[in-house]
C-alpha cells in the first residue's frame, strides 16, 4: 500500500509536493485552490514588510517550440498587507488543517524576526522557511541572497529565529555561491530543521534588439532576475547532492526545488536526498493541475519498485555519485548505429567529425545515407547518440567485460599516470586523429 | 458524380479552387521550422533542382531572420516563392526529407519557402542588389519562368536586360498553365513584379518574335540572345472529329480558365484525354467549374501515367471519374461534339494493341486533349545553325549555349517540358553561361 505522506523535520503533508514561496501563493484562494487540485503542502509568499513591484516582471527563455525552457522574475516578495496574509493562513489552516501551510519569512532585525515568527505561529502555520535566496532587489537591501551569500550571518539569524519559533525551520539557500555546503553547514550549526534549495540564479534571460534593455523591461531598462524553471535543474540537482553528502548537512531533511515539473524529476530529486520538492515554474506555466501528472508518475514507478513510502528510496542514487578519480578507467564503451532504424539524417557522423572523436563514416554506397562507426576510433562518448533523433537507434555498447577495475586515484596511488607533457602515458596517445590537411575542400 | 457547385462569382471560384497549400502564418510557419533535424548534407537540398539551402532557409525562420531566409531561397531560386507552392515537393524536397524513413510526416519545406519569400515580398524588402553595368546587353525571348530567372541573374552580373513576350503578363505556364488551386494569379504576378522593381529589367509584352526579321535585329542589337520560349499549342491528334465545336487543347482550357474564372462556362459532362499532370489538372478543373461528370481517359494502364500519383488521387477527390486502356478513335457529334469513340487497348508482346472491335462511345459536350504540346519548330528554324534533337528540344552544352552561340536556351524548349523550378534553374544558369562566353 502506497503512503506518500511525509514527516519533513517535524512538518506532516500528506504528500511530499510543496509550492514553492513564489506568486502561486500569493493568496489564501491559490492555496486552497492547489489543495483541492492535490498539493500537499505550500510555502507562502514571503511575508515580511511589504513592497511595492513593478510592472512587467517577468521573462523567458524558448527553446525551438518549447516555451519557458528557462524562467526569470524581478518580483520581491509579497506586497500584501502581513494581517491579510495572517488571515487567510488561519482559514486555511481551517479548511485543510493536515496540509502543510508553511510561512516563508524575510524580515532585518531580531525584533522583526521575533514578532513575525509570533505571528504566523498565532496564524497557524505548521513551519518556517528562512527566505535567504531571494538574488534580485532584496539583496540590495541586505536580505535575501545577500545573507544566503554569508554564512556567520546567515547562522546568527537562524539562531534568532530557531530561539523564538516552536514550530519547525527551513532554511532556504542560495544557489549565487561557490560552495553550497557552507551556507548549508551554517544552517545546521545554527539549529535549522531542516534544508530547502535552491533559489533563483542570478540571471539576464534576453536582451530586447530593438531597445537593447535586459526581459523583463521597465521603461527601457531592466535588472537582473531570479533563474528558474527545467534550464535550472541540473544546478538544482547538484547542490542537492553536495548537502546530501555531507556528513553533517545530509543530517536534516532536504527539500528539494529547481525546475522540477515532471514525475521523473520528483523520482530524481528523491534518489538525491530530497524528501519533499518544492514547484514553482511548472504551476506558473501549466496551473495547479500538474501535479496530476507528477502523483500519478511517481505512485506508478513506486508501484513497479515495490516501495511503500518515499523514504524507502530517498537518497538511493547518492552512493553512486563519486568523485571523477574514482571512476573506472577500464570501462569501455561503443557505439552502435541500428541499421533499421537509422533514417539517414547523418548528424552523428557531423557531430562526430565536427564535435569529438572522428569515428563514424558516411557509406560508400551513396545509395543509402547511414553511417557506420569507426570502432578503433570511437572513445565512447556518448554525442552521437545523444544528437540522433530516432529511438533506441544508436546505443553504447558496452566492451569490457567487467572483470578489471583502475581507477586515477588507483593509478595516482601506483605512480602510474601521465606526468610530463609528453608522457607515454598520455590517453589519447596514438589514438587515431586525422592529419590536419584532410578538413581542407576548399583551400590549398 | 459532381462534387462541386458551377461557380457564379469570384469567390465561389475561390472557393471551388481553394489553394492546397495555404499561407502559413506566423505560429504555424515557427512550429514546422522548429521540426527541422538540420541533416548534414540533407538530402532536401540534394533533390531540390536548384540545390536550395533548405535547413538553413528553416533555421533562418525559426530564428526570425525571415528576410535571411528569403535571401537564401532566392540566391538559388529566383522563382522560390512561386516554387514553394508549385513545386511537386513530395517527389522533390519533401520526399527525400529523412523524417519519411521514419514514418514521420516530412517537414513542409514548399510552404515554409512561399511563407518566408511572400513575407518578404509583401514587406517589399529590397534585398538584391544590380550588378556593376558592364555595358553589355542580353535579349530573352519569353517571360516564363526561364526567361525570368535569367534576367534577374543576368542584371545581377551588370547586363543590361530586355524580355520580349508574347502575351500581356509575364511568368508564362506559372500564370497561365498552373492549376488555380495551386497558386493564385495575384501571388505569381506579384512576384515578378517584386523582381523588376529592384533589378529593373524591361519586359516588352504583346511582343512575340516572329520572324527571322525581327531575330536578325535582335542579333544586331544583343550582345547574346536567350531563347525561353516553352512549349507551344496542343499538338493536333488528326483523328476523326478533331475540329468540332467543344473540342480544346489543355493548354488552351487551362489558359482561359486562370484569366477568365468563374466567367467560363463549362457544359454538363467532359472527357479529358491524357494521363499525364496536365490532363489531371484539366480533368479536376472541369470538376471544380462544376461539369456534372468528368471523364479521364488514358490509353494505356493506371500505373503507366505519366501523372504524378498525388495529381491523379487529386482529380479523382475532385469526383472525376477514369477509363483505362482506351483510346480515341473518333470524335462524334454533328458539328457540335456529342460523344467520343473510344477503342479497348491491351498490351500484348510488351507493346500496347488497340482492338477495333471493342469500340464504345462515352456521351459528353466538350473535350480537353491533354495529350502533349507542340514545340516551337517554326522558332527554332529561323535561328541560323540551331541544333534540335529528335523530338524538337533545342541542344545545349553544360553552359546552356546552342550550337549557335550567340543564342543560350533553357525550361521546357530544351528539357520537352518539366517543373517551374526546372525553368527557373534553366535561366539561372544560362545567364552565368553567358556571362562566362561574353567575359571570355
Amino acid at each position: 500500500m502506497i503512503d506518500l505522506s511525509i514527516n519533513f523535520g517535524g512538518i506532516k503533508a500528506p504528500n511530499p509536493f510543496w509550492l514553492a514561496s513564489a506568486p502561486p501563493t500569493n493568496s489564501g484562494y491559490q492555496i486552497m485552490k492547489a489543495f483541492e487540485a492535490g498539493w500537499g503542502g505550500a510555502v507562502w509568499k514571503t511575508l515580511g514588510v511589504p513592497v511595492v513591484n513593478v510592472s512587467s516582471r517577468y521573462g523567458s527563455v524558448d527553446y525551438r517550440n518549447t516555451k519557458m525552457m528557462g524562467f526569470n522574475n524581478i518580483e520581491l516578495i509579497t506586497d500584501r498587507p502581513l494581517a491579510d496574509n495572517l488571515r487567510e493562513i488561519e482559514e486555511v489552516k481551517k479548511y485543510f488543517p493536515d496540509h502543510a501551510v508553511i510561512a516563508s519569512l524575510m524580515v532585518e532585525s531580531r525584533s522583526e524576526w521575533e514578532q513575525i515568527i509570533k505571528d504566523v505561529q498565532n496564524a497557524g502555520a505548521d513551519g518556517i522557511e528562512l527566505n535567504f535566496g531571494c538574488p534580485h532587489g532584496m539583496c540590495e537591501r541586505g536580505m535575501g541572497s545577500a545573507v544566503g551569500q554569508e554564512p556567520e550571518v546567515l547562522k546568527t539569524i537562524v539562531e534568532w529565529v530557531k530561539e523564538a519559533a516552536n514550530i519547525p525551520v527551513i532554511t532556504k539557500l542560495s544557489p549565487n555561491i561557490s560552495h553550497i555546503t557552507d551556507p548549508g553547514l551554517a544552517a545546521v550549526q545554527g539549529g535549522t530543521d531542516s534544508i530547502s534549495l535552491i533559489n533563483t540564479i542570478k540571471s539576464i534571460v534576453g536582451i530586447d534588439l530593438e531597445s537593447y534593455a535586459p526581459y523583463p523591461i521597465v521603461d527601457g531598462k531592466g535588472s537582473n532576475g531570479g533563474y528558474c524553471g527545467p534550464a535550472v535543474k541540473p544546478i538544482a540537482m547538484h547542490m542537492l547532492k553536495d548537502l546530501a553528502q555531507h556528513p553533517e548537512i545530509g543530517k536534516v531533511p532536504l527539500s528539494g526545488i529547481g525546475g522540477i515539473e515532471t514525475w521523473r524529476d520528483v523520482v530524481e530529486f528523491i534518489l538525491l536526498g530530497a524528501t519533499s520538492v518544492q514547484v514553482c515554474t511548472a504551476v506558473m506555466h501549466y496551473g495547479f493541475g500538474i501535479v496530476r501528472e507528477m502523483e500519478a508518475g511517481l505512485r506508478q514507478f513506486m508501484e513497479e519498485k515495490n516501495y511503500n513510502t518515499i523514504y524507502d528510496f530517498a537518497g538511493k542514487a547518492l552512493p553512486n555519485v563519486t568523485d571523477w578519480k574514482h571512476l573506472n578507467l577500464k570501462h569501455k564503451v561503443v557505439a552502435e548505429i541500428n541499421p533499421d532504424k537509422c533514417i539517414g539524417c547523418d548528424l552523428c557522423y557531423i557531430s562526430c567529425d565536427d564535435g569529438a572523436h572522428q569515428a563514424i563514416a558516411l557509406p560508400i554506397d551513396t545509395t543509402n545515407r547511414i553511417p557506420s562507426i569507426i570502432e578503433e576510433n570511437c572513445v565512447g562518448c556518448n554525442l552521437c547518440s545523444l544528437v540522433c533523433p530516432v529511438e533506441d537507434c544508436i546505443t553504447m555498447v558496452k566492451r569490457d567485460d567487467g572483470t578489471e577495475s583502475l581507477t586515477w586515484h588507483e593509478r595516482t596511488l601506483n605512480d602510474d599516470i601521465p606526468v610530463t607533457f609528453d608522457d607515454d602515458r598520455a590517453g589519447g596517445k596514438g589514438h587515431f586523429v586525422p592529419t590536419p590537411a584532410d578538413a581542407l575542400k576548399h583551400k590549398k | 458524380m459532381a462534387e462541386y457547385k458551377r461557380p457564379k462569382t469570384k469567390a465561389e471560384f475561390d472557393k471551388n479552387f481553394k489553394q492546397k497549400k495555404p499561407l502559413m502564418n506566423d505560429t504555424e510557419a515557427f512550429y514546422e521550422a522548429s521540426r527541422c533535424l538540420f541533416c548534414y548534407d540533407a538530402p532536401c537540398i540534394q533533390a531540390c533542382p536548384t540545390s536550395i539551402d533548405i535547413p538553413l532557409f528553416i533555421k533562418q525562420i525559426h530564428t526570425d531572420n525571415i528576410t535571411g531566409a528569403s535571401k537564401t531561397i532566392f540566391d538559388s531560386n529566383w522563382l522560390g516563392n512561386a516554387c514553394g507552392v508549385v513545386c511537386p515537393t513530395g517527389v522533390l524536397c519533401e520526399g527525400a526529407c529523412v523524417y519519411n524513413h521514419q514514418d514521420v510526416p516530412p517537414i513542409q519545406i514548399g510552404r515554409l519557402q512561399n511563407y518566408a519569400t511572400n513575407k518578404t515580398i509583401e514587406a517589399e524588402k529590397v534585398i538584391f542588389k544590380v550588378g556593376k553595368p558592364n555595358g553589355k546587353k542580353i535579349a530573352i525571348i519569353g517571360a516564363g519562368p526561364a526567361g525570368i530567372a535569367c534576367a534577374c541573374e543576368a542584371r545581377t552580373l551588370g547586363y543590361d536586360v530586355d524580355i520580349y513576350e508574347a502575351k500581356d503578363k509575364p511568368s508564362g505556364l506559372t500564370v497561365y498553365g498552373i492549376a488555380p488551386y495551386k497558386i493564385t494569379n495575384e501571388e505569381v504576378l506579384k512576384e515578378v513584379e517584386y523582381l523588376q522593381k529592384q533589378l529593373s529589367f524591361n519586359i516588352k509584352y504583346n511582343n512575340a518574335i516572329n520572324s527571322k526579321k525581327e531575330l536578325a535585329i535582335l542579333e544586331k542589337d544583343y550582345d547574346a540572345i536567350f531563347v525561353g520560349v516553352g512549349l507551344g499549342a496542343t499538338r493536333h491528334l488528326g483523328m476523326d472529329g478533331e475540329d468540332k465545336e467543344g473540342v480544346v487543347g489543355a493548354v488552351e482550357f487551362i489558359e482561359e480558365l486562370r484569366m477568365k474564372q468563374h466567367e467560363i462556362k463549362i457544359p454538363a459532362k467532359v472527357v479529358v484525354l491524357g494521363g499525364g499532370n496536365t490532363a489531371m489538372d484539366a480533368a479536376s478543373e472541369a470538376a471544380r467549374m462544376g461539369a456534372r461528370k468528368t471523364v479521364l481517359a488514358y490509353r494505356n494502364s493506371k500505373q503507366k501515367m505519366g501523372a504524378y500519383g498525388f495529381e491523379y488521387d487529386l482529380a479523382i477527390s475532385a469526383g472525376v471519374d477514369s477509363l483505362f486502356n482506351v483510346t480515341p478513335i473518333a470524335i462524334t457529334g454533328n458539328g457540335k461534339v456529342e460523344g467520343v469513340k473510344f477503342a479497348k487497348t491491351e498490351m500484348v508482346d510488351g507493346k500496347l494493341k488497340t482492338n477495333m472491335n471493342n469500340t464504345f462511345v462515352v456521351r459528353c459536350d466538350m473535350v480537353i486533349k491533354a495529350t502533349g504540346q507542340a514545340k516551337q519548330g517554326h522558332l527554332y528554324d529561323m535561328i541560323d545553325d540551331l541544333d534540335i534533337d529528335n523530338k524538337t528540344r533545342i541542344k545545349i552544352n553544360d553552359e546552356f549555349q546552342t550550337s549557335n552561340p550567340k543564342y543560350f536556351a533553357g525550361g521546357d524548349a530544351v528539357n520537352g517540358g518539366a517543373e517551374v523550378v526546372n525553368a527557373a534553374y534553366d535561366g539561372k544558369m544560362a545567364a552565368q553561361g553567358i556571362h562566362n562566353w561574353l567575359t571570355k
